[in-house]
């Protein structure tokens, strides 16, 4: 269990995080989204206690992180960059982690071979691709068996194979009920692999949901209406709870009316229809619709290049 | 380039440990220590500055033995009278002070520069353990390698300078000091740098602010009025801990035991700072 209250990280005069407060429970993958520069990052390393909170506070189990006494038993963590010395091998730099709480050795050699690393365990890490360095750092979190995970963007380089296999991982230890924390820009991924999902922006809270309450909101249906007589219908149609978009001369889009209920309205007052389709935001447009005001970085400002 | 790693294998069982974790995890002083400890052995960059600065050592204090056995014979009767045979085999000191100083930073902005400095403080988010663990593993380390090439400096040099008939001593007065002193002075300008790269966390910075401690301010200080260099001059780190690398002091500097304790100071302001500096600073 992974407890937020009132958190503030400010760098400077820029808030990184801003009033957060969120529960993470154990038994389910809760995914953490937000566009980039939203503050998932900064959150994870208050979690482990790397970087202290402007003000509010973060614990873990009902601790600081740093109170613990076996901390890589409490907490495994995947942090974005890569967190390992380049010249160092992976085996020792599991083995140097290992040894700090007395993890056996043994141990080191099974995380290693859960990740598949073996073939490449005494090769410097420097030499690593991104997925290869992705692999590490779950080992390097897997290590001391611990009751909570968290992982930022553990996707992030991995082939296919690779996803998948995160994805099973994630769920198969959720399962056993630990508490597993997961950042990831991807909507579309953490609908594949999270149950509950915290989303942030610009520092703040955006929602905290189930994923099922999520795709509910994504469903949102609009449906599509080609006619020639689109400025009759569109006056027919519009109301309080509808809204009626003209995408071109003869096509609109009607939000907040179902297929059926416009395509009766229109043969009641005889408006031939050319096209009627319902269509379905994906769970990628729902998730930018929610945070479109939250993105630090857009293309379309010159001073600041897409991170 | 990565091109001729093998692709990793999935794993099968993704989650279960086999292997039993022993109930006492508790993060402990002794088990940081041994943690750096492997952590020093498992990176080139140990080996190749602790062969740096023993051959540094070494190699120099031959070179200069062997040079001045040399010229003895044509040697002015003024040049005669400045020849200190214990000094010649440890000139060596003034390069390899350097190459430690560079191991001593590197141990600690290696982890800064890496974002290895992340999972360590996660391992022992209490810090400090990670700060005396690199201290001590450290003082062990260079504490033998200084001392070793001191002694086997000395020895070949004073080897080389029989041959003239004009070498020294173990017994002699002050030379096991002077030696003993040359490999506790390299130690202990290895542990600034230690400290320095707490401080400072970048190689670079580490690195420039080190060398300039060592050997910049002791130039500027002769641009000092006399009046105020005489009290300064002789505090300075390097003056200070150089005081046990000279079989005598120099004329206005400390003798070895006051400036052994001046050097002290220092590196115990430093590792002040670098703790107070560590619990507060983001990791």
């Amino acid at each position: 269990m992974i407890e937020a209250r009132a958190v503030t990280k400010r760098y400077g005069d820029k808030t990184a995080v801003d009033d957060l407060t969120f529960t993470v429970r154990p038994g389910v993958v809760t995914g953490f989204l937000g566009p980039n520069g939203a503050g998932k990052s900064t959150t994870m390393r208050m979690i482990l206690g790397l970087d202290a909170p402007t003000s509010g506070a973060v614990t873990v189990n009902g601790k600081h992180y740093a109170e613990h006494t076996a901390p890589l038993h409490e907490v495994g963590a995947l942090l974005e960059a890569k967190a390992v010395h380049s010249g160092r091998s992976a085996y020792y730099h599991l083995l140097s982690l290992a040894l700090t709480t007395g993890i056996p050795r043994r141990r080191v050699d099974e995380v290693i071979d859960m990740v598949g690393l073996r073939d490449v365990a005494r090769r410097r890490v420097g030499g690593f691709s991104l997925g290869m360095g992705q692999r590490l750092g779950v080992a390097a979190a897997l290590l001391g068996d611990p009751a909570t995970l968290v992982l930022d963007e553990p996707v992030n380089g991995l082939d296919p194979e690779g996803i998948l296999w995160i994805r099973t991982l994630l769920r198969a230890l959720a399962a056993e009920g630990r508490t597993v924390f997961v950042s990831s820009h991807l909507m579309s991924e953490m609908a594949l692999t999270a149950e509950h999902l915290i989303v942030i922006g610009r520092g703040k809270l955006i929602a905290d949901l189930s994923v099922r309450d999520f795709t509910e909101l994504a469903s949102r249906k609009v449906v599509r209406v080609r006619t020639p007589e689109a400025g009759r219908l569109r006056d027919l149609l519009v109301g309080t709870d509808v809204s009626v978009t003209g995408l071109e001369p003869d096509l609109l889009e009607v939000a907040g009316l179902n297929s059926e209920a416009i395509g009766k309205a229109a043969c009641a007052a005889a408006i031939p229809l050319i096209e009627l389709t319902p269509v379905q935001a994906s769970l990628e447009e729902a998730f930018m619709e929610l945070t479109q005001d939250a993105v630090e970085y857009r293309v379309d400002d010159p001073d600041r290049s897409v991170a | 380039m990565t091109t001729d790693i093998a692709a990793p294998r999935t794993g099968a069982a993704p989650a279960e440990s086999h292997v039993p974790l022993p109930a006492d995890l508790k993060v402990t002083q002794w088990r940081v220590l041994r943690s750096e400890w492997v952590k020093f052995w498992s990176l080139r960059s140990s080996y190749i500055t602790l062969a740096g600065t023993v051959l540094g050592m070494i190699g120099f204090g031959v070179l200069f033995s062997a040079v001045t056995a040399n010229r003895w014979p044509v040697m002015e009767a003024a040049q005669r009278l400045r020849f200190e045979p214990t000094g010649v085999s440890l000139r060596g000191f003034e390069l390899a002070q350097l190459i430690i100083g560079v191991l001593g930073v590197l141990l600690v902005t290696g982890e800064y520069g890496t974002g290895m400095i992340r999972a360590s403080m996660s391992a022992a988010p209490k810090r400090l353990p990670v700060v005396w663990a690199k201290a001590i593993v450290f003082t062990v380390v260079a504490f033998i390698a200084g001392e070793v090439s001191s002694f086997v400096a000395f020895f070949v040099g004073q080897a080389l300078l029989s041959s003239q008939h004009i070498q020294t001593s173990l017994s002699a007065p002050e030379v096991l000091r002077t030696v003993f002193g040359t490999g506790l002075y390299l130690t202990m300008v290895g542990l600034l740098g230690v400290a320095l790269g707490w401080i400072i966390r970048s190689t670079a910075g580490g690195i420039a602010t080190l060398f300039g401690l060592l050997l910049v301010l002791p130039a500027l200080s002769d641009a000092l009025p006399t009046s105020w260099s005489q009290h300064i001059t002789p505090y300075l780190p390097s003056n200070a801990g150089q005081s046990l690398t000279a079989i005598k002091p120099d004329t206005g500097m400390l003798s070895a035991g006051p400036g052994f304790w001046v050097f002290c100071v220092y590196i115990a302001v430093g590792f002040i700072a670098a703790a107070i500096l560590v619990k507060r600073r983001d990791a």
